[in-house]
Order: C-alpha cells, then structure tokens, then sequence
C-alpha cells in the first residue's frame, strides 16, 4: 500500500522519529547530522559552532504568551542554548499567504525583533516568500541559528558524561504552551487565562552553565513534552531513570484542562523548560541560581539517574504507585509550535 | 486541584492499600470493564500497590476495541462517497481497518473531521447544508445520549443532511457473556460513566444469578482503591451485590432524562463484539421513525470484504484471558504507530495502556 504523510509525522514522538532515521539521516549521512542533537556541532577551523534550523507553523500565529514570531526567535536560541552554546546569529524566512494583513506581519516582526534583542542575538539574513491563498495558513516562518560553543559544554548535547546518582531537573511548570494553544483555538470553547511559556531560555542557562560544571545533559521538551525527552534520554543507555511525579509542578489551570480533556501533561508541549541532567552535588546551586532567574522561579528537583531498570524511565506516580515513562506517539496536538 | 486532589492523595491511598491488605486473604480477579478505568489503573500505577493476591483484569470496556473491522471499513467507504464529510471522536481516526484507516483517508481525499461532541457534528451540518455529515456513534451508555440528542436536535431544527452510523453497545450483555463463557473473575469493578446514566439496576443480575461482587467506580486512585477494597470484603464475607462507590455521580435510579432520550431513539438489536461474537440485544440502532437519519439506511455503499489480522488476540484480551503481554505481537509487530488490533491503538484499550504505561 502506498503510504503518505500523516499529521503524526510531525510530532516530535515515535513516528517523527522514524521518519527522520529511515529518511533525512539515511539519506543526509553525516556524523554532524547523525548524532540528533538538538544543534548539529561542528568544528570550524578549530572552532566550536553550533548551528540548528526549524520552522513554525503554530496555529493560532497570536496565542496568550506570545506569537509565531516570539517563538520561531525562542524555539531556535533554545536549540542553541541547551547544546551549552552561545547563540549568536540567526535567519528568518517567511513564507506568508496572500492577503495576509501587513499590520498582523509587523507585529509579528515587531516581537521577532525585541526577543532577539533580549536574547542577545542578531537577525542578519533571511527570506520571503508569498504563495496563492490558501495555499498555506497565513505565515510559516522559518529561523536558523549558530553560536559558538566552548570545548568544555561539547558533551552537554549528547549526555555521554551522565551517571547514576545525578538529579534531573526542570525549571518550573510544564504543559503550559501546549494548553495555552489550545484553548486558544477555541475549538472546545474553554476559556482560560493559561499563558505559553514560550521565552529565550539562554540568559539563564548560560547563569547555571557559570555556576556549575557539572552540567551533564540539556535539552528543552517542546512537541512531545517531558515525557518524551525523558524516554529519549534513557533509551539504549545501560542507565534509568526514576522521575517522582509529586515533584513536577504544573499550574492548577493547565492541570484542570488536561484532566478534562485527557492529556496527559507529562507529554504536553512547552516553549521555555529545559531538562538538565547534572551532577547531584552541584543540584542545589543549580536549582538556587534558576529560581533567581525570572524563567526559573518553580524549579524542581523531578528525579534521578538511576543505575537499576537501565534503558527505561520510571515515574513515581503521586499516589506512590510505580510506572513507566514512554514517548509519545501518534499526534497530540497538530500544529503547536 | 480541589475535588481531584482528594481523590490522589498519598496518605488517603495508603491508609486504603493497608485496609485491602488487612482484610484480603483469598486469591482474587477483579476485571473493569472501563477504557477509563484500565487507563486510570495504569497510569497511577494502581497493580504496584496491590498486593499480589489481588488480580486486575481489563474487560471488554473500550467501545473502539470491541466493535467490528467491518465497522471501520464500512466508515471509510462512507469517507469515499462524493459531499460527505464524516465526523468522528479522535478516538477512532487510527483504527486499522481491513486496508486502510480513517487517517490514512484523511491523508487523501476524504473530509474527515475530529469532534468532541456531536453537537459540533450538527454545526458542520448547519455550516454545509450542500454536504451529507456523517456523524460515527460510537460509545456505550454514556455516549448514546449524546447521539441520541444529536438525531433529535437534528428532527427539531429539520436538518436533513445529518446522519447517524451507529455502533452503540450496551454494556450489560457482555458482563453477562463474559461469566456464561466461563471467565474466571470474583467481581465487576463496574463502570462509572456507564453507570451515572443507567443507574445501578442494571448489575442487579451479577450478584444475583452469578454471585459475583459488583462495585460502581470513579475514576480517580482513590475511587478504584476503594471499590477494591468494597469488592475484597463482599468476597471475604462471601456477601456479593452492587454497591456504589462512586455516589458523587451515579444514583441508583441513572439519568433519567438521558434515558428517556435513549429510548426514544434507538431500539436494541444484536449486535458483534470483540472476543464475545454476536450478543443479543447488545447493540442500540436508530428507531424506523428515524430512519431519515441513519446512516445505515440512507448510504449504499459497496464495503470491502473484512480481513481479521492473524495472531492478534485482542478479543481474548478484552475476555480477561490474557493480558497484553501474552500476545507475541505486543510491542513487536504491533505498537501505538502501527498497531495491528484495536486495543492497541484507543488511548483506552488495555494494549495502549500497557504499552504506555507498564511494558517493562
């Protein structure tokens, strides 16, 4: 049977990750590209540079907490970020529909350009391209970033250097993007006061990257949630992972929505966490310097490194019960970032 | 979250698990019968705490897991027709069919619309008076009603281009067939949405002709500890009838509006299940006064030949029998992204759930 692309392809769970081994990284071949990380690392002429691209298509292109363009500057100076890189330049391409309002496109532009400001970073290429109506949803934008990465952070992107015993942390609530989406949408008529926390994280990690040395492992849990970084993070590795769910906050109004629609959070996008994995001795500084941090306020402490269970996650549930964490698959939420 | 909070706390759930554990003594199965509650147990992690005398079995409670394939491939031949748009919970858009699935005519051609309620059905029918809007009835007790008011909202406001495929199940005759097949269980923990509908009269033969316990519950951990603790004393004092653990939202005499709207529109016939075959009385189809708004009536359409897949035993799953772990796709030829049998693929079928939540 002739198969074709389903929403699902694009979900950040299992079938988004069967698509890009059996097709990109088969086709692509290359060590930079090979290895998944969030940035591909690259060496030139003796430098570290980190170097990430993706594209934003989050429908609706104005949510509560932001817009496409606040996330298209956000999503990609994370990618930088939690490679332990320096983000430094990056291009945005547009791909808008005809008819789309020049007034809605400046905004977007307006927001693109203050982040980038806040974040440090400089927009310095970029491309624009208009299609027939209807022939794409009002604006897509794509941005690309680099920055430049100190030998000592080379291993963050991978996790080689994690070991039983380290602590796993988050820095404060999860699920909130992904909610704030949809009820945006409007689609279930819900309403709520649920903002994305959709925001440039590298201010703050680069303040946790001062203070220890211990970090072993970043990577921020956008489409797929938590959840799936976890399950990616321990998969093949001869470690596991325990995760105490009571630990994990979420706000009571995301909690609320979640149970009435049946999501479950651990698995619900979010524009501004980061998952860091380091040495237990340094966890209490870590947690110290992000809850000083305007991003960082209700950071957790969420689980450990484990050296029993190896190549599984294990959450705690908050009744005391035992499970495992999975990735996700199939399609959550279309369309989210 | 109040009134969830309650409902999960550690300290409640502990003095409740000592409780079971004091008074338990006999080997025992207990089967839900529930998508939501086989979702709840594993997702709490519900068998870790129990002590290991004490069985939870997954029966045939996820309405996507127990209706036919031939269902999913007569939805898609509907899909095919010229100016339908079929409308369907999320739940049902991955189910394989016998060679396709709704998503993968999605992917296609077909307008195929996820709701949430049938209510958003009847608007895309008011949005699309030249379109024919097929509305795809899944559910058991606690989704009939929605149905039901959606072909009566549908006669009030004279739509006429808005049309029923039903594939309602009552629960009843499968807790029955399951004991007459001669599963081996000691108690029902009954369903709780089913149950706020239909009231509690209707288990009145598990107890009675079958000496089964029978224990209506909630959904949270502390709602299904404490049916399993009901369910283990009326075992212990050899003492089964139905009780209510769950009276926050089920009463004994149901909803009786919602009933009455159930009844007004659908009449019982015999009806397939998964692992049960054909039971009778099982199934619930629009009446002939609304015929204008059954599907089945109304759409000729030619349905490919049903093809069951070999070495799937999803049916003995949802008879108990065997869990998922025993069935040599599980996790091999048949995972959430390529699922083989329709547990696999509901968010409520017992494969989902394990295979999410308890794989190891």
């Amino acid at each position: 049977m002739k198969k074709n692309i389903l929403l699902g392809h694009g979900s950040g769970g299992k079938l988004s990750h069967d698509l890009i081994s059996n097709l990109f990284v088969r086709y692509f071949d290359n060590p930079a590209l090979n290895s998944q990380t969030d940035s591909a690392l690259l060496n030139i002429e003796g430098k570290n540079i980190a170097f990430t691209t993706d594209s934003y298509v989050v429908d609706p292109i104005f949510f509560p907490g932001g817009n496409i363009g606040k996330l298209a500057i956000a999503g990609t100076v994370n990618d930088l970020a939690v490679a332990g890189a320096t983000p430094l330049y990056l291009s945005s391409s547009f791909i808008i529909e005809e008819g789309f309002p020049i007034d809605d496109l400046e905004e977007i532009v307006k927001t693109m350009a203050s982040e980038a400001k806040k974040a440090g970073v400089k927009i310095v290429t970029g491309d624009t391209k208009v299609v027939d109506k209807g022939k794409c949803d009002k604006v897509f934008i794509n941005t690309s970033g680099i920055g430049q990465l100190d030998e000592k952070h080379i291993d963050i992107s991978s996790g080689k250097n994690i070991k039983p015993g380290d602590k796993i942390i988050i820095n404060g609530t999860i699920a909130d993007h992904g909610m704030a989406i949809l009820s945006a949408r409007n689609e279930l008529k819900i309403t709520s006061d649920i903002q994305s926390d959709c925001a440039c994280l590298n201010k703050m990690i680069k303040k946790v990257l001062d203070v220890s040395d211990k970090i072993k492992f970043m990577r921020d849990a956008t489409r797929g949630g938590v959840a799936t970084v976890l399950s990616e993070l321990v998969d093949n590795k001869n470690y596991g992972i325990n995760i105490d769910e009571s630990s994990v906050n979420i706000n009571e109004n995301v909690k609320g929505i979640c149970e009435i629609l049946g999501f479950d959070p651990m698995y619900v996008a979010n524009e501004g966490k980061v998952v860091i994995v380091a040495g237990s001795e340094d966890a209490d500084k870590i947690i110290e310097t992000l809850q000083k941090n305007e991003f960082g306020k209700n950071s957790s402490i969420i689980g450990e490194i484990t050296e029993n269970h190896s190549g599984k996650g294990w959450i705690t549930t908050e009744i005391g019960g035992k499970r495992i964490i999975d990735m996700l698959s199939g399609e959550q939420l279309p369309r989210i970032c | 979250m109040k009134y969830i909070d309650e409902y999960r706390d550690k300290n409640i759930v502990r003095k409740i698990v000592e409780d079971i554990k004091r008074i338990s003594k006999k080997e025992v199965s207990f089967m839900e019968v529930c998508g939501g509650h086989t979702m709840s147990v594993q997702k709490f992690g519900i068998p870790s705490l129990l002590p290991e005398n004490i069985k939870l079995l997954s029966g045939p409670g996820c309405p996507v897991c127990v209706s036919s394939r031939s269902y999913i491939d007569q939805a898609i031949a509907y899909s095919r027709l010229n100016d339908v748009i079929i409308t369907t919970y999320g739940d049902l858009i991955r189910v394989p069919g016998s060679t396709s699935s709704l998503d993968i005519e999605k992917g296609k051609d077909a307008d195929i619309r996820i709701v949430y309620s049938v209510l958003d059905a009847l608007n895309i029918a008011k949005e699309n008076p030249d379109k024919k809007i097929i509305f795809l009835g899944i559910g058991f007790e606690t989704t009939a009603p929605g149905s039901a008011v959606g072909i009566i909202n549908a006669a009030q406001q004279g739509l006429n281009n808005f049309f029923l495929y039903s594939s309602h199940k009552v629960m009843p005759p499968a807790m029955k067939a399951l004991v007459d097949e001669g599963v081996k269980i000691d108690g029902y923990i009954a369903p709780g949405h089913v149950s706020t509908i239909t009231g509690s009269g209707i288990y009145a033969d598990i107890p009675e002709k079958f000496g089964l316990a029978c224990v209506i519950s909630g959904f949270e951990p502390v709602d299904i500890l404490k049916s399993i603790y009901l369910l283990v004393k009326q075992v212990e004092s050899n003492n089964p009838k139905v009780e209510i653990a769950y009276k926050r939202a089920v009463r004994p005499e149901g909803n009786i509006k919602a009933l009455a709207m159930m009844n007004e529109v659908f009449e019982p016939r015999n009806d397939w299940w998964r692992g049960l075959g054909i039971l009778q009385n099982s199934g619930l189809k629009p009446k002939e006064k609304y015929r204008n708004f059954d599907a089945e009536k109304m759409f000729d359409v030619e349905v490919e030949p049903t093809k069951e897949d070999k070495g799937c035993i999803c049916g003995e799953i949802l008879k108990g029998l065997k869990t998922p772990k025993d069935c040599k796709l599980f996790n091999k030829a048949c995972t959430p992204e390529d699922p083989v049998g329709p547990c696999m693929v509901s968010n409520e079928g017992a494969c989902h759930a394990y295979y999410k939540y308890n794989r190891d």
